[in-house]
């Protein structure tokens, strides 16, 4: 593949340009309710991007983080207090700010990186999910002394106009989450990500071809908890409309991991998949036992069934396709293109494919 | 002073117990790390299905304590056969991060049955054993230690010298050993390696039975036993993985800190330090010592 623009092959110009097309002027033009953007898209967008910050930390540099969730609180709290405290920041200057105040915990809590990895790693992170979230909850200038504890959201203001429809949510979400998934794609496939990669395959082999394990590691835990800030304070002003400390705890960090193994690890799109897939799920199970049993199922049964089902779908494909959904589709398109190939050489079968 | 010197061993004690209950956890993951060298991520959750189970054998269908104990025990059996058959062995080969998450996907599985099973209401555990001050220690020794903590540590040092025997003067233990040290070798002479991970798993499964049954009885059979199983991963940082001497440690260590920080330092910032304290001091653990107190030595060949 050539590239023609920049980097950018055909292929992925006209990816783009149907992802655009089809979120831009499709989806708005089709879906009225707002059911679907409020509980659907505008969730699915928030943690597709926390999940490629988890894609960045995992999936790309082969670091066990389980801290998702504290980073997203971190965003969003740091959000809420910049548009509270730091108004003439604006909604994009606090969003950017308040991703690079996680980053910087990021930094601090990937620093045992350094030393461990595997599961010593992920008990390292777990600190910080635990450590966040309980900084927020005990000091109350984070919560601006607030008792409830639960906080509204400001309303986000963009050029001195409060955005408060759901389709105006979703095009704030879609923005950011567009802006950041080009990012995340250019930085995955220049040095950084070529960097983080050689990190992942062996750390050991990269640090003597002169790539510096300090560096590679510290970046990669500052961009992931950089995104996973950002869509922490999406999540929180776009989805929730509140904020709690509660709604970023380890379950949500689990989500999110899930996801992204789910998805595949080492992919941009797997990351939105997984997303989908995990958010989506839910929704059809519940809709299957109150459309199909008529709620003669009860509503905690279905949520346990909901979890046998994730867990054993993450057994199955660890076993069978550790690469996730997105190289399973990557696999029918294969395999669809082969058969269309092959049905004028038939004599021809691609032996690429073959496991 | 006196009185300040009292209180400071009654936090001290009081922690060294409730550590003692985080050790019995963190027996389970060492179990299977042992003979295995497998993480499993699933051990908080197999202490929250057993423990569900077992309740759910003497409450709903009031069978009494002893077969219901053994019931659950044998349920613990069956899961550590099919984890074997169905998980584990379609693993062998697998790196092994991909069987920590798959030992992630099996905790989600067994929290999902339990609940299926036995619903999703807090349940109430009485043992018969009072989580109150015995009065004999409090009037003899001015210090209000709770039975149920007194007890926990009695069943932790029973489980640990007879898994401690198991391990050194058994065959079986020979063999655990062996397997855990290079599996493939272990196999190759002859040592029955399906056996050896049944057995492994059912042990951890029992293990996991009594720790849900000492904490069950104090904070109630509930879903947020999973997320206190958590904190065995601190303790076998701090202990060592593959070590159960450095199980029990760590988990004392865990406890007594966690109690004296609570108490001494927690005011100072609003209390529930607790929640991440022993985290923490995982953290400073790894960083300068990261193969724990009686770990082995981690070799990474290249």
């Amino acid at each position: 593949m050539k590239p023609i623009f920049m980097t950018y092959t055909k292929k992925d110009l006209i990816n783009l340009a149907v992802c655009m097309v089809l979120s831009v002027l499709i989806i708005p033009t089709f879906i009225k309710t707002e059911y679907w953007y409020t509980s659907i898209l505008i969730p699915w967008l928030c943690l597709a991007l926390a999940t490629i910050g988890q894609q960045i930390v995992m999936g790309y540099t082969g670091q066990l983080a389980l801290g998702a969730a504290g980073f997203m609180a971190a965003g969003a709290f740091a959000m809420f207090n910049l548009i509270l405290r730091v108004p003439d920041l604006g909604f994009v200057g606090s969003l950017i700010v308040s991703g690079l105040i996680a980053a910087a915990f990021g930094i601090l809590f990937g620093l045992p990186s350094l030393k461990v990895r595997g599961i010593y790693l992920m008990v390292a992170t777990l600190a910080s999910q635990f450590f966040i979230i309980w900084m927020i909850d005990k000091f109350g200038w984070f919560k601006n002394y607030d008792s409830s504890g639960i906080i509204t959201a400001q309303d986000i203001v963009i050029l001195g106009k409060p955005l408060t429809t759901p389709l105006a949510m979703y095009f704030v979400c879609l923005a950011v989450t567009t802006i950041l998934t080009l990012l995340a794609m250019n930085m995955a496939r220049g040095s950084t990500g070529r960097n983080w990669m050689a990190v992942r395959d062996m750390d050991i082999a990269a640090e003597s071809m002169g790539v510096s394990l300090l560096r590679t590691k510290v970046q990669a835990f500052a961009i992931s908890a950089f995104y996973c800030g950002v869509a922490g304070a999406l999540f929180a002003f776009c989805y929730l409309k509140s904020l709690e400390p509660v709604a970023f705890d380890i379950k949500l960090s689990f989500k999110i991991l899930f996801m992204c193994i789910l998805g595949g690890l080492g992919t941009i799109n797997g990351a939105f998949i997984g997303a989908a897939f995990i958010l989506l799920f839910p929704v059809l199970l519940n809709a299957l036992g109150n459309n199909v049993f008529h709620g003669a199922i009860d509503a905690t049964i279905i949520s346990s069934i909901e979890q046998v089902i994730f867990g054993l779908l993450m057994i199955i494909f660890m076993i069978y396709e550790p690469l996730g959904m997105a190289k399973l589709w990557e696999n029918l398109k294969q395999s669809m293109r082969s058969k269309l190939s092959s049905s004028d050489t038939k004599s021809l079968k691609s032996p690429v494919l073959k496991k | 002073m006196a009185n300040e010197l009292l209180f400071f061993m009654e936090v001290l004690v009081g922690g060294l117990l409730a550590g003692t209950m985080y050790s019995l956890v963190a027996l389970g993951f060492v179990l299977i790390f042992k003979a295995s060298a497998t993480f499993n991520f699933s051990q908080g959750a197999m202490v929250f299905f057993s423990v569900l189970a077992f309740c759910g054998f003497m409450q709903d269908f009031n069978i009494p304590f002893v077969f219901a104990f053994i019931l659950a025990a044998l349920l613990m059996v069956v899961v550590g056969l099919c984890t074997e058959r169905l998980v584990l062995r379609p693993l062998m080969n697998a790196s092994e991060d991909t069987v920590l998450m798959a030992t992630i996907g099996l905790g989600y599985v067994l929290e999902g049955l339990a609940q299926a099973a036995w619903g999703v209401e807090v349940r109430r555990l009485d043992l018969g054993i009072g989580d109150f001050p015995v009065p004999w220690i409090a009037d003899n020794l001015k210090l209000f230690i709770s039975a149920l903590d007194i007890t926990a540590g009695l069943v932790a040092a029973i489980m640990i010298i007879g898994l401690f025997l198991l391990f050194k003067y058994t065959k079986i233990g020979l063999g655990l050993r062996a397997v855990a040290d290079d599996a493939g070798a272990a196999s190759s002479i002859g040592i029955p390696l399906k056996h050896i991970m049944l057995l492994v798993w059912s042990a951890a499964g029992v293990v996991a039975l009594v720790a849900g049954m000492m904490w069950g009885a104090r904070a109630g059979v509930q879903f947020a036993l999973v997320d206190l199983a958590l904190k065995a991963l601190p303790v076998l940082i701090i202990g060592g993985f593959s070590s159960i001497p450095g199980a029990i440690i760590g988990g004392l260590i865990i406890g007594a800190v966690e109690k004296i920080l609570e108490v001494y330092i927690g005011p100072f910032f609003g209390g529930a330090i607790e929640g991440w304290a022993p985290y923490v001091l995982a953290i400073f653990f790894l960083l300068y010592r990261p193969e724990g107190l009686f770990g082995e030595k981690i070799i990474r060949r290249v």
